[in-house]
């Protein structure tokens, strides 16, 4: 039997091979695998939630907050994404849920869903604005500021975590069309 | 040697590298920073183009876009071959080919002038009256000979090796056109916090300055202010500058299309470059600094070539140092071609004489004009030119008529005055409205936040210009929140050319204006207008489609006014009466590549593909497309076709075990106390009573009671269900849901949330599914009285979490394997491992489907096409009658969707065995009935079924269920087919193999 983080196939693993040998100033990277949970409930829920992951969600629309590897993700008005970097899903659902027994919230397991990319560089705002209508200036879209969007004809989540650096969750049968979608488009700006 | 026409006057020739190219094949030199067609000019070539209809010779009437004749097509090799470009438009390199278009065999000699003799035959309105008569004329004449005479260039043969993208972008003010108006605009908006994109169609901006040289601003001549602008403009930081770049379209609340042509100027350009960009821009606010157009005069052969515009000449000369002609006629309604006919002079040329329109002729212009020893003739008019190739003469005559004196001329420049550019103004929507004085529309009221500037507002004179771009600039920065810090002043030097202008023909004699061209591109002359009124066209919108004029790729930039002038005078009814034109993006041909952007090849759209995708791939697997998914259709193994890989896998499945990838399934997580409770309106089903660890067969309905989705449900707790939806269904399925609980019952205590991509699904079935699954799984007992027939467990697999269904879509013994999508290759892998010993056998949607049919499980979208009631499908049974409502009940009463002879759905069973229906096959009671045949249902489903050695088939037939043993007919184009209403379960009708 084998274990379980050696039989996790990620949806890019093939891409990060097959890049463009363009020269660019952006870089495209594969995150590392995570516990992503979506919670959706009621503020007081939110609030138990965020005490017991340890990173305190955000009430403001479109901000994400984050605490060493953990970070909540606000995504609508009763939705926040928790995400937990390189930690086991199970355990973290299992404790989320007992933390948050009685709620009125539902708590569900996603970090398979999606997958995660790094776009990093001067202009990576421009090259993720190749399919992306945002406007993704400094001022309109600050560090800390979340969305969900879209890029070409793919929806995803897009985060802006330093002023140079973007990163993208996107779900895995998407993710290898918004990855040569963004390779294209650093490709030629 | 770079042509005998170039003179020293442009700056821009001091020091400019010679360039190389050819056209039609003929090698030619130009220099760094001509156009095509100045380069051309420059080697005293006129003649580019054969009009549209009759063929005759034409040459350049303009320096800009709205060139009507230039078209010409562009590239070495096919792949790189773009045909229409406008020749005052294309940026000569070295190795530039070019060509002429719709001429054969050469451009001098073309066969198609022959349309010329009989032009007689072929009126305003031919088009549409070919499609009256003489029929038989359709397949000789008309689709062959004409349909390849009135081409216009060919479209290239070989795919477009370029590439092309398109990027979004946002700014506080975005300013199209950088001539005076909009560079001013630019200095004072981006003196500020504002951040201000300044672009402009040319390669290079500055607009009219670049080609005047008797004004001056700040104490620099006109060309050299524009220069130092443009340095200021480009330190600062908020502001960028695109140049080769059209405002193309405007679209609603501001959103602007912009064409970037990035590398067609290059004989090498850079691996990382597009060939275009199209920029789509938001903008907070737009200032239109579009400049204006200058006005063809119509008169009889006024299209010769060698017969131009006079701005035109002025900027071939000022700007590109290029003399279009050496013995110039002038023609014209205004000063500014008085001016232009200084320049000519002063570059070398003789002006013969300036015939002007107007009765009697004043002021600066003229003075000087005079004063240089030019002949003026006022009250005056071209009445006639000749010369084929290009113009050789110039008849002129009293505006009344009377004797004609003809005078030598290889150059007749033409101005009728100016149409302000207010395209993308009447595009956003704003009010035109008709100036009397300059015999042209200009911009109204506004109704998006952009002001029109300069030229394209109706300012002329370029003091005004200038100040109306300065106050544009500043309000534009102001209304987008960022007040300018400061205003500066421009002092600028500049002697007026006023505003007199003329539309319509200045003929008088009405028989010569068979040759009086109104459209150039299209062939439309002042007679076919004429003709057009009438014949009873009084909307300028029915003369123009009658006629074609302004129909063109240049979309009567030139000819529009002129052609209502003509309308106008013809039916006595002022211009703004007769109406004009709608403006319709895009102000310039785009190209296909442009719009299309990055979408191409893999990127055309997404494919979703499985965690599983890759070993199916690996076994030689055919796939479909269900949306964006691609789905393993068959497994083909060495020589099968797809009927014998089919039949193989279905025989498997039922004899052994079959393993089939169902990932793509929609799933949706349903959480919260009040879940159960939601899941009773949802669905037709009753909820409430099942218990956690069991599974249902859910069916949903729209609010009409027509079945809009099915799938099999899982209680995992009494809080949650995971729900399963139609592969094309998941997000309409979501989007309805959300949409219910958000605006009908926020109340609910429950979630909704995605799962489609956490969970890769393995169905696992035939009668040794068991044995092959249980060594795998931890802490599930799956034997069949722990586990029966529609039931969940959780636990693990190949040591992974998994909710394990035992369920069944084939009829066999079957389970869905869950997994978290990452671990669902190598789950699936193991499974396939550990069923060699059972011949385990990867089977398809295809096989999925016979399998699903033999047991008359319907298909959403193949049984059902959003008419179908759950009773009409024989699903009666999944609603709960007792349930108090749920979405599509009260629909279900309708007296409609009650009736006893709706149609339902049967099985059919053909005469003869070996015959499989068509799917979507009618069927009939009667098939000799005379034509129309009264029909009474349809094939859903159709196959051959391995299982039963036969074939089968499903159908909706009206009653149906009353009709068991009758024999209906489908009538077929080669013979009728007999088939027999039977129960829609064909095969295991008390579900024996399910329960094993």
């Amino acid at each position: 039997m084998l274990s379980p983080a050696i039989m996790r196939s990620n949806a890019l693993s093939p891409m990060q091979s097959s890049g463009t040998t363009a020269a660019s100033t952006t870089s495209l990277s594969v995150l590392p695998d995570a516990a992503k949970l979506v919670f959706r409930g009621k503020t007081e829920a939110i609030e138990a939630a965020g005490a017991h992951f340890g990173v305190k969600p955000s009430l403001e629309a479109c901000r994400f907050a984050a605490v060493g590897g953990r970070s909540v993700y606000w995504l609508g008005p009763d939705e926040w994404l928790f995400q937990a970097v390189n930690e086991n899903p199970i355990e973290v659902f299992g404790g989320m849920s007992a933390a948050l027994q009685g709620q009125a919230c539902s708590l569900v397991d996603v970090s398979h869903r999606s997958d995660g990319i790094a776009v990093a560089g001067p202009t990576a705002a421009l090259v993720l604005n190749h399919g992306c209508p945002l406007d993704l200036s400094l001022k309109a879209f600050p560090v800390g500021m979340c969305t969900r969007t879209v890029l070409g004809k793919a929806s995803l989540l897009l985060s802006r975590s330093e002023e140079h650096v973007f990163h993208v969750d996107v779900w895995r049968s998407f993710a290898p069309y918004v990855w040569q979608f963004l390779d294209e488009a650093r490709s030629l700006s | 040697m770079t042509g005998t026409y170039r003179v020293r006057r442009g700056d821009v020739a001091e020091s400019r590298n010679a360039v190389h190219f050819t056209f039609d094949g003929k090698s030619y030199q130009g220099l760094a920073g001509d156009t095509l067609a100045s380069a051309l000019i420059a080697n005293g070539v006129h003649l580019v183009g054969r009009s549209f209809k009759y063929h005759r010779p034409r040459g350049f009437v303009s320096a800009g876009s709205e060139e009507p004749n230039a078209l010409v097509g562009v590239g070495a090799t096919q792949s790189r071959y773009t045909p229409n470009l406008l020749a005052t438009q294309v940026e000569i390199y070295d190795g530039l080919v070019a060509e002429s278009q719709n001429r054969w065999p050469s451009l001098e000699t073309d066969a198609g002038f022959l349309n010329e003799y009989f032009s007689a035959f072929l009126p305003a309105g031919f088009y549409y009256k070919t499609f009256m008569w003489p029929r038989t004329a359709w397949k000789k004449l008309y689709e062959p000979v004409i349909r390849r005479m009135a081409g216009l260039g060919k479209a290239p043969a070989e795919p477009d090796a370029d590439r092309y993208t398109q990027v979004f972008a946002h700014c506080d003010v975005l300013i199209v056109g950088a001539g005076p108006a909009g560079l001013a605009a630019a200095l004072e908006a981006s003196n500020s916090d504002a951040t201000v994109i300044l672009c402009d169609e040319q390669a290079e901006m500055g607009g009219s300055l670049l080609s005047d040289r008797s004004a001056s601003i700040d104490g620099m001549q006109a060309a050299d202010w524009a220069r130092a602008a443009l340095d200021e403009l480009r330190k600062r930081p908020n502001v960028k500058l695109m140049s080769r770049t059209t405002a193309f379209g405007w679209y609603p609340h501001n959103f602007v299309g912009l064409n970037e042509r990035v590398t067609d100027h290059l004989s090498n350009p850079a691996t990382n470059q597009p060939r275009e960009r199209l920029w789509q821009v938001r903008a907070k606010e737009v200032v239109l600094a579009a400049g204006a157009i200058e006005r063809p005069l119509v008169f009889t052969d006024n299209d010769r070539p060698g017969i131009m515009l006079a701005g035109a000449a002025r900027t071939y000369v000022n700007r590109y140092g290029v003399v279009p002609g050496k013995q110039v006629v002038v023609f014209t309604a205004c000063d500014s071609a008085y001016r232009a006919a200084l320049d000519l002079k002063a570059a070398g040329a003789r002006i013969q004489v300036i015939v002007d329109l107007r009765k009697s002729v004043s002021g600066y212009w003229v003075d000087k004009a005079r004063a240089e020893g030019i002949k003026v003739r006022s009250d005056s008019i071209v009445r006639g030119t000749s010369g084929w190739l290009r113009v050789k003469s110039a008849q002129i005559s009293n505006a009344q008529g009377g004797d004609a004196e003809t005078v030598a001329c290889d150059l007749i420049l033409m101005s009728g005055g100016f149409t302000p550019s207010v395209h993308l103004f009447s595009q956003s929507r704003g009010k035109l409205s008709y100036s009397e004085e300059l015999r042209a529309y200009v911009p109204g009221e506004s109704v998006e936040r952009e002001r029109s500037v300069g030229a394209c507002k109706g300012l002329f004179a370029l003091e005004s210009v200038i100040e109306s771009g300065a106050k544009g600039g500043r309000d534009a920065a102001a209304k987008a929140g960022f007040p300018p810090h400061g205003e500066r002043s421009y002092a600028v030097s500049a002697q007026s050319v006023g505003a007199d202008a003329f539309i319509g023909s200045v003929m008088t004699d009405h028989q010569a204006e068979k040759r009086a061209w109104v459209d150039f591109q299209n062939d439309v002359t002042a007679k076919d207008v004429r003709l057009a009124t009438r014949e009873g066209f009084r909307s300028i919108e029915h003369v123009k489609r009658y006629t074609t004029t302004g129909m063109a790729t240049d979309q009567g930039k030139l000819s529009n006014m002129n052609a209502l002038g003509v309308v106008s005078k013809q039916i006595d009814v002022a211009v703004p009466k007769v109406g004009l034109t709608t403006f319709r993006p895009p102000y310039t041909p785009t190209t296909f590549g442009s719009f299309a952007g990055q979408s191409r090849g893999d990127l055309f759209d997404p494919v979703r593909k499985t965690s599983i995708h890759a070993w199916a791939e690996a076994q030689g697997a055919r796939f479909e497309d269900v949306g964006v998914w691609k789905r393993a259709w068959y497994f083909p193994q060495v020589g099968e076709d797809m009927h014998a890989a089919v039949a193989r896998e279905c025989k498997a499945t039922r004899e052994s075990v079959g393993i089939f990838d169902a990932s793509t399934l929609g799933k949706i997580e349903i959480v919260g106390k009040d879940a159960a409770e939601f899941m009773n309106r949802m669905y037709t089903n009753a909820w409430t009573k099942l218990e956690p660890g069991r599974l249902r067969y859910g069916v949903m309905l729209r609010e009409d009671g027509f079945i809009m989705d099915d799938g099999v449900v899982g209680r995992m707790a009494t809080d949650r269900f995971h729900v399963t939806t139609t592969t094309g269904g998941a997000a309409r399925v979501l989007s309805m849901m959300e949409d219910y609980l958000q605006t009908e019952w926020p109340d609910l205590e429950v979630w909704l949330t995605s799962t489609t991509e956490q969970w890769s699904v393995i169905a696992l079935q035939g009668p040794n599914a068991r044995k092959v699954l249980e060594p795998l799984v931890d802490g599930i007992d799956l034997s069949a009285d722990a586990m029966p027939h529609m039931s969940v467990r959780e636990g693990r697999i190949c040591g992974v979490p998994t909710r394990l269904f035992r369920v069944s879509f084939t009829g066999e013994l079957g389970f869905e394997v869950n997994v978290p999508a990452g671990y669902g290759r190598a789950v699936w892998e193991a499974i396939f491992a550990a069923g060699k010993p059972y011949g385990i056998t990867p089977y398809g949607t295809e096989t999925m489907h016979v399998l699903r049919a033999e047991k008359g499980y319907i298909i959403v979208g193949q049984e059902t096409d959003g008419t179908v009631t759950p009773d009409d499908a024989g699903l009666g049974w999944a609603v709960g009658k007792a349930k108090r409502d749920f979405v599509g009940k009260r629909s279900l009463s309708r007296p409609a969707l009650v009736r006893e002879d709706r149609k339902q759905l049967v099985g059919l069973l053909t005469t003869d065995p070996k015959v499989v229906l068509e799917e979507g096959a009618q069927i009939v009671l009667d098939p000799t009935h005379p034509i129309p045949v009264p029909m009474i249902g349809h094939i859903t489903s159709s196959y051959w079924s391995a299982t039963l050695n036969r074939s089968i088939a499903l159908a909706l037939v009206r009653g149906g269920r009353s009709r068991m043993g009758e024999e209906l007919s489908i009538p077929m184009p080669d013979g009728v087919i007999k088939a027999k209403v039977v129960d829609s379960i064909l095969f295991d009708p008390k579900g024996e193999r399910l329960n094993a």
